[in-house]
């Protein structure tokens, strides 16, 4: 008799919402960074809809100036950083160690909740009339300037910050506490791996955030100077303090995902991931580099020339291990024995558009260039194909491969296919034209621009109308699926790791009894051609 | 191939320093390109080759190499290497504004560019410039941080409240080029933009000379230096109670509490608004702060004049 | 095994897992502090003066009797760690109580002090008057007093709770060695923090 599975453990809302089930509160977050990512997005229509035109004719500045803070604020701290770790991660993290839970399952479930009341004063910020500093919050604009409601939503993300926080922290004394018998450091699966530089970022750079962010708060309220140079202030130091955190920031939102491709590159080659160990050092070498280059965010904002050369120099340096990432997988595929199934789909969009992103970094950080298009749309464009392309192709790759163990159930096959490929197309239609539009010099944050610029604009917007109908794809068939979808084998992929070999979805405690490993990660044997 | 599309490929290229950034742009595109491609390529071979359903050999199949993996570290590095350091000699370059270029004093507010040239002639979201001469523009905000940004010379550079930043460029063609803001300011950020006029020398001195007769910065330094009172204790016999500003301009200034400063424009511009932050050795704190009566333009005008008082004394 | 959470195998397990969380904790709070001692370094830098006449403003008295109360109050800490090893419930009890009314003392002292600071218009934001002309930058030098030393007490004041939590079980000799232990790890790193609070703030206008 195969014990209850965890979706049927107590039916009551009061058994979601106070389950300590990491399990549960994975569900519990992906509902929430879902409503998030939809107004985020809603954010995001409506000013590539703006941009359609050179004039202003569907918003004015101001609500264009909301809405794009809006959509940073919202995308980055409560989408994008939280999305692979709180959902993916929690959900899996514990089965592929052969864990019952996360270290500290009650901490887990508060951090859900910390979440939902930093997203509270997100909400209520958005009611009362929104901000309009943008998501860096540049001083003094954001301290001294601004007429919004910068002190809510500084409190919120200040409060999400904690969320993560702990998130990184259970992450971290899980791997290194809860694995199971014989899982040794060089068996993890590459995606804990990346998991855990993850968790070291959210660990030691979001505090830096929060202090920030209260000494920002503490300027605005008592009107004194802390970096308005009015008042003896440094304007720079705030620059400094926010992208310390804010550069790793982007490192947590995309190493998950690369773990997340590592994973389905070898499940779906049926091989072992090529180069085990340089994947896995990789990332940690990202998180370790990713300290050390904030300043290239500051090339034109007055920092000295010399800071500007060790920061380029660095910055090339986090590149290799992004490049090494890249080699490896493709060399994954060679001799493998390929299954283009969606998720293997997502994962190889993924690396077509990280590719991209991460090549374009390389013309930011060659600091001449930086001059030239430095907040332009280039840059826009740049860290979209990392976050979007990347960051979020890896998202629903990895919930497709793992939705059959989450729900139980298997979702459509041939809409999987026509999503990732809608998605692909979408994107690069949306996004591309911004390269350009940077290079010609289109700086961001405009409502308004000159009428040269328009045709590219059209086209970005056209892109996104099919972006869109890409995200929407999943979520229907997705929800479809948790009703009239075909039941969930154990091992719908036959792949290896732990967390196939419960059934789905799991029981309350994971596994019957605890398993015991003894093979590295991605033992695939050869398989036979079959037709 | 523009007229084609409807839209242009890549910007005019108006200044010294912007071919160059091109080549740099169109190089690491093709570096890029080869690496999208190749990486494409081998995605696409890879997949139809080793599909499961197709029986391609698969039995000496390899899971790593140290060599392999050293070869994608290090070539990729001594690439990145190359282009860090062919970008930092053009940056290095961009910072570095040759001695003798025309001056030019650019004042960002909420939501507007204010522009002074030495001679007293004001513009407002223009910012004529002459075709062949190094320019180099010394820019301050009056409230939060500004950008200014010229896509045809390839220059950007923040403008900060309470800081002097400099930017200078060649301007190679005559012509109207495009001058953003592109550091967010607030809610009519998108409309602080405006036009750079290059004229060929001869008909920009010309252009100076016209518009209404306004006096130069030093004399508008000067007139503001009497009206404000300055006179009254850095002039004459009352300098007992204030140093005395003749021939100070560019020179070591010792200050309380040890250490030196150099009597630069920040120096200045820092004295005349918060006069607390260096005390010159010697003397008390009694000056007040001109902070909120004077805007940074005046203080432009102000430091002009001293300057001048400067370069009257160190000439032999 | 009534102790042991359903997600560990061992006592022995739960009691690293748990250890290490703390530490792990521990330096996400290094990193909270870290960024401010960044700022006031960058300040000082800045205006040595201004943080000098600032620091000579602070109460060197209260000041230092409350780094006395806190090193005391780390000894009856790590004495109740010590009893609670030997299960001698009454003496934790003792200790902690004693721990938690020295924190409290400080807390008490540490407003008093807050109060003095307002009444002599040395609240920046509120009624901030300095005599002489580097008002705005030592300003700036009390702004980074209130919001490290509040921060710091916004520390003790959970710490309180901690202690004041674990003095209860333990004078119902319900207590256990990983959460007293654990308490005390927080306890005296909120300590730590006060000792570099304290020169930055007291000595440095007294050299």
């Amino acid at each position: 008799m195969s014990p209850v599975s965890y979706l049927e453990d107590g039916t009551t809302v009061r058994s979601w919402l106070l389950s300590t089930d990491h399990k549960r509160i994975a569900i519990l977050y992906m509902v929430s960074i879902t409503l998030f990512f939809l107004v985020g997005g809603a954010a995001a229509t409506l000013i590539r809809l703006e941009l359609a035109t050179p004039q202003p004719d569907l918003v004015s500045a101001d609500t264009y100036n909301k809405l794009f803070s809006l959509h940073g604020v919202v995308m980055v701290w409560f989408f994008l950083i939280p999305s692979i770790p709180t959902v993916i991660g929690n959900f899996v993290l514990p089965l592929m160690l052969g864990a019952r839970d996360l270290a500290f399952p009650r901490l887990n479930l508060f951090s859900w909740y910390l979440y939902l009341v930093g997203g509270l004063f997100t909400g209520v910020m958005m009611i009362k009339g929104g901000v309009d500093t943008g998501w860096t919050f540049y001083t003094p604009f954001s301290s001294m300037f601004s007429n919004t409601h910068v002190v809510l939503t500084v409190v919120g993300v200040f409060i999400v910050g904690f969320s993560s926080i702990l998130t990184g922290l259970n992450f971290i004394v899980t791997t290194h506490k809860l694995r199971a018998p014989g899982l040794t450091w060089s068996r993890l699966p590459l995606f804990v791996w990346s998991l855990y530089a993850t968790s070291v970022i959210m660990l030691l750079a979001t505090p830096v955030l929060a202090m920030t962010l209260i000494l920002l708060a503490v300027e605005r309220i008592f009107r004194v100077g802390i970096f308005d140079p009015g008042l003896g202030g440094d304007p720079l130091l705030f620059q400094h303090l926010f992208w310390f955190y804010s550069h790793p920031a982007v490192y947590i939102m995309i190493l998950p995902g690369m773990g997340v491709v590592s994973e389905l590159i070898g499940c779906f080659s049926r091989k072992r991931v090529y180069g085990y160990k340089f994947v896995a050092g990789s990332s940690l070498a990202i998180a370790f580099f990713g300290f050390l280059v904030w300043g290239h965010h500051m090339f034109v904002a007055g920092q000295s020339v010399y800071a500007g050369l060790v920061f380029a120099f660095l910055s090339y340096m986090v590149a290799v291990p992004s490049a090494v990432k890249v080699f490896n997988w493709t060399a994954t595929l060679r001799q493998g024995s390929i299954h283009l199934d969606t998720p293997m789909l997502y994962a190889l969009g993924f690396i077509g558009l990280f590719t991209m992103g991460g090549l374009t970094g390389l013309f930011l950080a060659a600091l001449a260039i930086d001059v030239h298009v430095h907040d332009t749309y280039f840059v826009i464009s740049h860290f979209h194909y990392i976050m979007v392309g990347g960051m979020v192709s890896a998202y629903l790759g990895g919930i497709h491969y793992w939705w059959p163990k989450m729900s139980g159930r298997m979702y459509p096959e041939l809409l999987g296919k026509l999503s990732a490929l809608t998605l692909f197309i979408g994107f690069n239609l949306t996004f591309f034209p911004q390269y350009l539009l940077g290079f010609l010099g289109m700086p961001r944050r405009y409502h308004v621009y000159p009428p040269e610029f328009q045709v590219l604009n059209v086209l970005s917007t056209a892109g996104a109308s099919i972006l869109a109908v890409g995200y929407l794809l999943p979520l229907f068939y997705l929800l479809w699926s948790l009703r009239y979808g075909k039941r969930a084998p154990e091992n719908p992929w036959h792949a290896t790791g732990l967390e196939w070999q419960t059934p789905s979805p799991p029981p309350t405690d994971n596994f019957e009894t605890v398993p015991i490993v003894t093979q590295e990660a991605y033992a695939y044997p050869v398989e036979e051609p079959h037709a | 191939m523009s007229d084609v599309l409807g839209f242009p490929l890549a910007p005019e290229q108006a200044s010294g320093i912007a071919p160059q950034v091109d080549l740099l742009f169109w190089c690491l595109t093709g570096l890029s390109a080869a690496m999208t491609v190749g990486i494409a390529c081998a995605i696409v071979i890879f997949v139809v080759k080793y599909h499961h359903t197709s029986k391609a050999d698969r039995r000496r199949r390899s899971t790593g190499n140290w060599l392999i993996e050293f070869g994608w570290i290090l070539i990729p590095l001594g690439l990145f290497l190359g282009f860090f350091l062919w970008g930092s000699r053009l940056y290095v370059h961009e910072a570095s504004p040759p001695r003798g270029a025309t001056e030019i004093f650019v004042v960002g507010k909420q939501w507007m560019w204010k522009i002074e040239h030495p001679s007293g002639r004001r513009e407002i979201n223009e910012l004529h410039v002459p075709v062949g001469k190094p320019v180099v523009l010394s820019m301050i905000s009056q409230d939060v941080i500004h950008d200014v940004y010229v896509p045809a010379f390839r220059i950007h550079h923040d403008v900060l409240p309470g800081r002097y930043m400099r930017e200078w460029f060649t301007v190679t063609r005559p012509g109207r080029y495009h001058l953003f803001c592109s550091q967010y300011c607030g809610t009519q950020h998108a409309g602080m933009v405006g036009w750079v006029v290059a004229m060929p020398p001869a008909e920009f001195e010309a252009w100076l000379g016209t518009g209404n007769a306004q006096p130069s910065m030093l004399q508008a330094g000067a007139t503001s230096f009497r009206e404000l009172g300055c006179t009254g204790c850095h002039m004459g016999a009352s300098s007992v109670r204030a140093p005395r500003l003749e021939g100070l301009y560019g020179r070591p200034v010792p200050l309380q509490g040890g250490g030196f400063a150099i009597a630069d424009d920040q120096y200045l511009h820092d004295s005349i608004l918060l006069p607390k932050k260096q005390i010159v050795a010697g003397y008390q704190p009694v000056m007040p702060s001109y902070q909120g009566q004077i805007d940074e333009s005046q203080v432009l005008e102000l430091v002009a004049y001293l300057r001048s008082l400067g370069s009257e004394r160190s000439m032999p | 095994m009534p102790d042991l959470a359903h997600q560990f195998q061992d006592l022995e397990q739960q009691r690293t897992a748990d250890t290490l969380g703390m530490w792990a904790f521990l330096a996400t709070e290094m990193m909270l502090f870290g960024a401010m001692f960044l700022g006031y370094t960058v300040y000082r830098w800045h205006y040595p003066r201004a943080f000098y006449l600032g620091a000579q403003r602070t109460d060197m008295v209260l000041g230092s009797l409350n780094t006395a109360l806190l090193l005391t109050s780390s000894l009856s800490m790590a004495l109740g760690v010590h009893f609670q090893r030997a299960r001698h419930f009454g003496r934790v009890a003792l200790c902690l109580g004693v721990t938690a009314l020295l924190g409290a003392g400080f807390l008490a002292l540490k407003l008093l002090e807050y109060w003095h600071h307002y009444q002599e218009g040395l609240a920046p934001g509120l009624n901030f008057h300095f005599p002489g002309p580097e008002a705005s930058q030592v300003a700036l030098f009390f702004v980074f007093y209130f919001v490290m030393t509040g921060l710091h007490a916004v520390h003790m004041t959970i710490g309180l709770g901690l202690v004041g939590f674990q003095t209860a079980r333990a004078y119902r000799a319900e207590s256990r060695l990983m959460p007293v232990t654990l308490t005390g790890l927080y306890w005296h790193f909120v300590d730590v923090i006060w000792v570099f609070l304290y020169p930055l703030f007291y000595l440095g206008g007294r050299s």
